[in-house]
C-alpha cells in the first residue's frame, strides 16, 4: 500500500520538492557557517520567516502583499517556460521577453498615455512577437531555440534601455512612477489595498497569474491543442506522422509563452512596484528564476502557484538577513543556493525510482529463492 | 607445416536475451585470400564481426591468429593485432580533411607537435602501391562516397593492418566505384593482405571472392570456393528451405487501380545518390502488393515519399483518382491512406502517452473526440479505445490507461495495427508490420492484412522477410538499389528466385 502511495506522481514531485528546500537551506546554512558561523542560524531563519520578520500583524500582512506583488510576474514567468517545456522546447528567451514586455508596459503607459488594458494587450503582442522570432528560427532555420533565445535577451536589454530612455527622470536613470505620469495605466485594486493593509501594489496581477496557471492547465490537460502540442513535445517524429502541424505548433508555442512572459512583466510595472534602470546590464532575473519555479512545481501550472510564491518568499526574505555580519551580497547568494537546488526536483524523482526498483527487484529474487527452496523440499 | 591461416574463428556461440546470433559457426581466413561472409538481414554476420572486433564476447569458441589463440576484448586488442575495419556507415569526421582523418588517433608527432609531412609522405606511398586514388588535403564533406572509402581503407592500410574487414561495402557506391572498389580489393589480396567481405549481393561475391561461407538465422551453413559455385546455389545456401506457418487465404479479385505511381524519385539522407530512383508501380483494389528486397534498398525512402514524410524529388502519386503528390501528410491520411509505420516507437507511438491517446492519434480532430470549442471527449476517446482493446485483443497492463511505453512490442504493434485498420482505410500501407514480433502475433497481423484485402482494400506491404512476402502476398516487386527490378507471382516462383532478383543478380524490365 505504502508503495503505491510512493510510486505516486504527484506525491512524488511534492516530496522530491520539498526534498529539495530542505537541502537548499542546509547547503545554505552551511554556507552561511563558512563565512561567519556567529550569525547563520539567525539569518537563515530571516530568509524563511520572510514578513513574519515583523511582530506587527499590520506590518506582516502589508510586507505579505509584497511578496505577492512579485509572484505573480515570476509566476507568469514559470507558466511561461513550463509551457513551452511541455512541448519540448527550453524557452531561455523568457526573460528577454520578459524584458520586451516591460518596454512596452512603460512606454505605452508613459509615453502614450493608454490605460491598462490597452498596456496589457500590448505587452503581450509584443511578448508573442518577441516570442515568434524564437519559434522561426527554430522551425524555419533549425537554430536551436536556446542559442537565439539567449541572444535575443541582450538584444531585449538594450533596445528596452534605449526606449526607456525616453521616459525617464532627467536626474536618475530610473523612469517616471507611473503614479504622477502614468496614472490612468495603473493597474485597479480591487479594493484588494484593504485586505493587504494599504499595500496598494496588490492589484488585480494577482487573481489574472492564477487564473493563467488554470487556464494552462486546461489548455494542456482538456484540449485538443493541448494534445498536439504534448505529442509534438513527446514524439516530434510521431506527431510529423499522424499529420500534425509542428512547425506551425512550434511557432505558436512559443508565441503563447512570450506573451505569458510579457504580460508577467506588466503584472509588476503597472503597479508602479518598482521602476525600470535604464542603465541596467543585466535581463531581470525574473524569467531565469522562472525556471527553477516551474521545475520545483514538478512542471504541473498548478504546482507552479505555490512553488513561485515560495522562491519569491526566500528572495524577499534574504532582505532581512542582518547587513551589520554578512555583506548585503548574501541574501542574494543563499535565495540563489536554494533556487539552484530546486532545479534538483527530477533527480530526486529519478532516485527515488531507482531506489524503489532496487527493492522490488530484490523483494522478487528474495520470493523466488524461497519459492525454490520450498519446492526442493517438496521433493 | 605452415599454418595457412591468418584468423580462424572457431565453433563461436554468441546468445542475446531470447535469440542465438551465432550458433557453433566456424570461419578461417587464408592468407591473401577474399573470403565472403553470405547471409540474410539478422543472419547473425555482424555480430560475428563485432565478435572479431571485439565489440562483443562470444559465449563459447576461440579466435586464433596465425595459429595461435587470442584474446580479443575491445577494438584496442583488434587494432593490436592488426584488424581493421571499414564501417557499413563511414567513421570520418566531416570537417577534417582526408589526412586528417587518415592519421587521426596514431598522429606522427615530436614533443606533441604533429609531424604531417611525414604522414603525407607515408599515406602518398600507400596510395600509389594500392591504386587508391585520394586528395589527401581535400575534406570529407566535400568529396565523393568512392572517396571517402577510399580514406577509409587506406586509413587500415595505414596502421599496417593485415586484416581487412569490409562490412557491406558496396551498399553506398554507384556501379562504377563498386568496379573500382573491386579492383581495390583484388591488389590488396594480392599484396598478402587478407579481406573478410560481407555482403548479400552475389554477384559481388562470385566476382571478387575467392571463397564464401554462409549463415542462416545464426547458423553455419558452409563454406564454398565461389568459382565452382553457381550464383543459384550461393542463393540457395542463404535462404534455405524452411517453410513456416502459411497463411490461409482465398484466391484474390483485384478490382479498380486505388494507388496509382509514376516515376517516383525520392533523394536519400545517407548519401548524395537518390534511393528511389523512378518507381511506377499500381496497386488495385482487393490485392496485397508486396515489395520485397534487402534491407536498404531504398524501401525507407519510398514510403516516406509516399506518406509525405519526405519530398518527393520527382513522380506523380495518385489515390482513389487524387492527385495527392503534394498534400501535406494529413490530407493524405484523410483521403484513404493508412501507414503501419516501420519504426513503431519512432513514428507509430506517442510512448509517453496512455494507450487511449495513442489509439486516437490518426483521429483525435474527429467531431467524435473533440467539441466544437476545441476540448476533447476524454470518455469517448476511453471508450473507442476500450472497443480496439476488445476487438482487436491488444493487452496491456492497466487497459486503456497504460502508458504505450510499459506495453510489449507485440502489444504495441498490435495497437497500431488496429488504430490504421479501423480507420477503414482504402489503401493500407503496412511496412514491416510482423518485425520483432513473436509468431502468434505474427499470425494475427498477417490475417488482419488478408481480412482487409478480402475486404476489398488495396494493400502495400513492404518486408524484408522473404517468407511473409512469399506468403501473404498476391504480387511481388523486387526492389533493389531504389529501383523495381522484377515482378513475380508467389504462386509460381520460388524463393530462390526471388532471392536472386534481391540481391541483383538478375533483374527484368518492368513496367508495373
Amino acid at each position: 500500500m505504502t508503495k503505491k502511495i510512493l510510486r505516486n506522481e504527484a506525491f512524488q514531485s511534492l516530496f522530491a520538492s520539498l526534498i529539495c528546500i530542505v537541502l537548499g537551506v542546509l547547503i545554505g546554512y552551511i554556507v552561511l557557517l563558512f563565512i561567519n558561523p556567529t550569525g547563520a542560524g539567525e539569518a537563515i531563519m530571516e530568509v524563511l520567516k520572510n514578513f513574519l520578520h515583523y511582530s506587527k500583524t499590520n506590518l506582516q500582512i502589508k510586507n505579505f502583499g509584497n511578496t505577492l506583488v512579485k509572484t505573480a510576474p515570476l509566476l507568469m514567468c514559470s507558466l511561461s517556460i513550463l509551457f513551452a517545456y511541455k512541448v519540448g522546447l527550453f524557452n531561455i528567451g523568457a526573460a528577454g521577453q520578459y524584458c520586451v514586455g516591460i518596454c512596452a508596459s512603460i512606454y505605452c503607459a508613459v509615453a502614450l498615455g493608454l490605460g491598462w488594458l490597452p498596456c496589457l494587450i500590448i505587452a503581450a503582442v509584443c511578448g508573442a512577437l518577441y516570442g515568434a522570432i524564437v519559434g522561426l528560427l527554430k522551425s524555419y532555420c533549425n537554430v536551436n531555440e536556446v542559442i537565439s533565445g539567449i541572444m535575443l535577451n541582450w538584444i531585449a536589454l538594450y533596445t528596452t534601455n534605449m526606449i526607456l530612455n525616453t521616459v525617464k527622470e532627467s536626474t536618475s536613470p530610473y523612469t517616471f512612477h507611473l503614479n504622477t505620469h502614468g496614472e490612468q495605466a495603473m493597474l485597479p485594486g480591487l479594493g484588494m489595498d484593504k485586505i493587504f493593509a494599504g499595500n496598494q501594489y496588490v492589484t488585480l496581477a494577482l487573481p489574472l497569474a492564477v487564473l493563467t496557471a488554470v487556464l494552462i492547465y486546461v489548455v494542456l490537460e482538456k484540449t485538443k491543442f493541448g494534445y498536439e502540442l504534448k505529442a509534438t513535445g513527446y514524439n516530434k517524429n510521431a506527431a510529423k506522422y499522424c499529420g500534425m502541424a509542428e512547425k506551425r505548433n512550434i511557432i505558436v508555442t512559443l508565441m503563447i509563452s512570450g506573451a505569458i512572459a510579457a504580460l508577467g512583466a506588466s503584472f509588476m510595472y503597472l503597479t508602479d512596484y518598482e521602476q525600470w534602470s535604464c542603465t541596467s546590464s543585466a535581463v531581470p532575473a525574473m524569467g531565469f528564476n522562472g525556471i527553477a519555479a516551474a521545475f520545483l512545481g514538478g512542471l504541473n501550472p498548478i504546482g507552479t502557484i505555490f512553488s513561485s510564491y515560495f522562491i519569491q518568499h526566500i528572495t524577499n526574505g534574504g532582505a532581512y538577513v542582518d547587513k551589520t555580519v554578512y555583506c548585503s551580497q548574501i541574501s542574494d547568494l543563499i535565495s540563489a543556493i536554494i533556487i539552484y537546488l530546486c532545479g534538483f526536483v527530477f533527480f530526486i524523482k529519478y532516485t527515488m525510482n531507482n531506489i524503489l526498483d532496487k527493492q522490488e527487484e530484490k523483494q522478487a529474487l528474495k520470493a523466488k529463492e524461497a519459492a525454490e527452496t520450498q519446492e526442493g523440499g517438496d521433493k | 607445416m605452415e599454418n595457412q591461416y591468418a584468423i580462424e574463428m572457431l565453433h563461436i556461440t554468441k546468445k542475446f536475451p531470447g535469440i542465438i546470433a551465432n550458433d557453433d559457426v566456424t570461419i578461417q581466413l587464408k592468407k591473401g585470400e577474399i573470403h565472403a561472409l553470405l547471409g540474410e538481414n539478422g543472419a547473425g554476420k555482424s555480430t560475428l564481426m563485432s565478435v572479431l572486433f571485439g565489440l562483443y564476447q562470444a559465449e563459447e569458441g576461440i579466435i586464433k591468429k596465425d595459429g595461435k589463440e587470442v584474446q580479443i576484448k575491445d577494438p584496442n586488442d583488434a587494432n593490436a593485432l592488426g584488424i581493421g575495419m571499414v564501417h557499413q556507415h563511414f567513421k570520418l569526421v566531416e570537417c577534417f580533411t582526408v589526412l586528417d582523418n587518415i592519421i587521426m588517433g596514431v598522429e606522427p608527432n615530436k614533443f606533441g607537435f604533429l609531424q604531417k609531412k611525414e604522414a603525407r609522405e607515408k599515406v602518398l606511398e600507400l596510395s600509389e602501391k594500392y591504386g587508391l586514388h585520394i586528395d589527401p588535403d581535400a575534406y570529407i564533406e566535400d568529396i565523393t562516397v568512392g572517396m571517402q572509402q577510399r580514406t577509409e581503407i587506406l586509413k587500415m592500410l595505414y596502421r599496417e593492418n593485415e586484416i581487412l574487414i569490409f562490412d557491406e561495402p558496396t551498399a553506398v557506391l554507384t556501379p562504377q566505384e563498386i568496379e573500382e572498389l573491386m579492383q581495390i580489393m583484388k591488389n590488396l589480396a594480392k599484396e598478402g593482405k587478407s579481406i573478410l567481405f560481407i555482403s548479400h549481393k552475389l554477384n559481388e561475391i562470385k566476382a571478387v571472392a575467392d571463397r564464401c561461407s554462409v549463415l542462416r538465422k545464426g547458423k553455419y551453413i558452409g563454406t564454398v570456393d565461389t568459382k565452382d559455385t553457381t550464383i543459384e546455389e550461393l542463393s540457395a545456401m542463404m535462404v534455405g528451405h524452411n517453410v513456416n506457418l502459411h497463411v490461409q487465404k482465398e484466391e484474390s479479385t483485384p478490382g479498380e487501380v486505388i494507388l496509382d505511381i509514376e516515376n517516383m524519385t525520392v533523394a536519400s539522407k545517407m548519401h548524395k545518390n537518390n534511393a528511389v530512383k523512378n518507381v511506377s508501380l499500381k496497386v488495385h483494389r482487393g490485392e496485397v502488393v508486396c515489395i520485397a528486397g534487402i534491407d536498404g534498398n531504398g524501401q525507407t525512402e519510398f514510403v516516406y515519399g509516399l506518406t509525405g514524410l519526405e519530398p518527393l524529388v520527382n513522380g506523380k502519386i495518385t489515390l482513389c483518382g487524387e492527385d495527392i503528390t503534394k498534400a501535406p501528410i494529413r490530407k493524405r491520411l484523410l483521403s484513404g491512406m493508412s501507414h503501419i509505420p516501420e519504426d513503431r516507437h519512432k513514428h507509430g507511438l506517442v510512448l509517453d502517452y496512455p494507450l487511449d491517446y495513442n489509439c486516437v492519434l490518426q483521429r483525435y480532430f474527429e467531431p467524435e473526440f473533440t467539441d466544437k470549442f476545441g476540448f476533447l471527449r476524454k470518455a469517448n476517446i476511453r471508450k473507442y479505445a476500450e472497443k480496439l482493446i476488445e476487438q482487436y485483443d491488444v493487452r496491456s497492463g492497466q487497459g486503456p490507461i497504460t502508458m504505450a511505453r510499459s506495453m510489449s512490442g507485440g502489444n504495441q504493434q498490435k495497437a497500431i495495427v488496429a488504430r490504421e485498420i479501423d480507420k477503414n482505410p482504402e489503401l493500407l500501407i503496412a511496412v514491416q508490420p510482423t518485425r520483432g514480433l513473436d509468431v502468434g502475433a505474427i499470425e494475427y497481423i498477417h490475417k488482419q492484412i488478408v481480412a482487409q484485402r478480402d475486404a476489398g482494400k488495396a494493400v502495400l506491404l513492404v518486408s524484408l522477410e522473404l517468407e511473409e512476402v512469399m506468403d501473404v502476398s498476391d504480387r511481388i516487386l523486387v526492389m533493389y538499389e531504389g529501383e523495381i527490378v522484377g515482378e513475380l507471382n508467389p504462386k509460381t516462383t520460388t524463393e530462390d528466385e526471388l532471392g536472386l532478383y534481391m540481391a541483383g543478380a538478375k533483374r527484368d524490365e518492368v513496367k508495373a
